[in-house]
């Protein structure tokens, strides 16, 4: 896979989350997205940064326009050092939430990226990567 | 930080969400909502989402308690303008949005409001009846 463009962006507000989504979105045009791919990216997107937020204390997003010959992708890499998740599995069940959310945002997100990946470790912190191919 | 207008027409309330909303002023917009409910005596609110390119878990929430809540002060919700990327999207993200009226534009959103408040009176009207 190469990466043809990279960008980091904090998340550390609530007006972070709208960057992050502006940015999201101008790049998936940028390889030319169908719209419907452009707004589940997005979205994807909205609910990572909130994670990272509100559960990880904060952190960072990599934006990368990436392909692989001649197919194009947008990769979006969530990092915190936040407490961490203690049972993966379990937060990607539909509804389970430890905050007050509707337990959406790791399953909903998942369903509309092409590739998910999501790596935890207790008291380190916690990367979500996310791939939405053209 | 800014505000997002609340007009009044006639017993029913208009919002049009023009701004991608960070999430305190979704909750901003949530609280002066409900107080205008009140304090306008208002029977219906339309909130118009067709300038949102996405609705995430937080905007859908928001839809959500205001839906319930101006149930709770006997006001009809109804939500008008989704683009059709935002339902598929809604859908697959898993939230229903169950709770939620809504209507494909503002003239049909207040045709709905004003069929719903009609059958409500309408209701109470028979009961009156019903007790004599």
């Amino acid at each position: 896979m190469n990466i043809e463009k990279t960008e980091t962006l904090n998340i550390r507000s609530g007006e972070d989350i709208v960057r992050v989504r502006q940015n999201v979105r101008t790049k998936a045009l940028a390889i030319g997205l169908s719209l419907v791919d452009q707004t589940r990216i997005i979205t994807a997107a909205s609910e990572i940064a909130r994670n990272t937020l509100d559960y990880g204390g904060g952190g960072t997003v990599q934006v990368d326009i990436v392909s692989v010959s001649v197919r194009k992708g947008l990769r979006l890499i969530f990092n915190d050092t936040g407490p961490g998740i203690p049972d993966i599995a379990r937060a990607l069940e539909d509804g389970y939430t430890s905050g007050g959310g509707m337990g959406l945002g790791l399953s909903g997100a998942k369903r509309l990226c092409s590739e998910f990946d999501i790596r935890s470790e207790v008291g380190k912190g916690t990367t979500v990567t996310l791939i939405r191919w053209k | 930080m800014e505000q997002i207008p609340i007009l009044k027409i006639g017993d029913c309330l208009l919002v049009s969400i023009q701004v991608d909303m960070h999430d305190r002023m979704a909750l901003a917009l949530q609280d002066d909502l409900t107080n205008k409910i009140v304090t306008s005596r208002a029977r219906g609110v339309m909130i118009d989402i067709s300038a949102l390119e996405i609705v995430d878990s937080f905007i859908g929430r928001m839809l959500n308690n205001i839906a319930a809540m101006s149930r709770v002060l006997d006001a009809v919700t109804v939500v008008v303008g989704m683009r059709p990327a935002v339902a598929i999207t809604l859908v697959e993200l898993g939230l229903a949005l169950t709770g939620v009226r809504t209507a494909l534009n503002v003239d049909r959103g207040l045709a709905l409001i004003r069929k719903i408040i009609d059958e409500q009176d309408g209701a109470g009207v028979l009961d009156e009846y019903r007790e004599n």
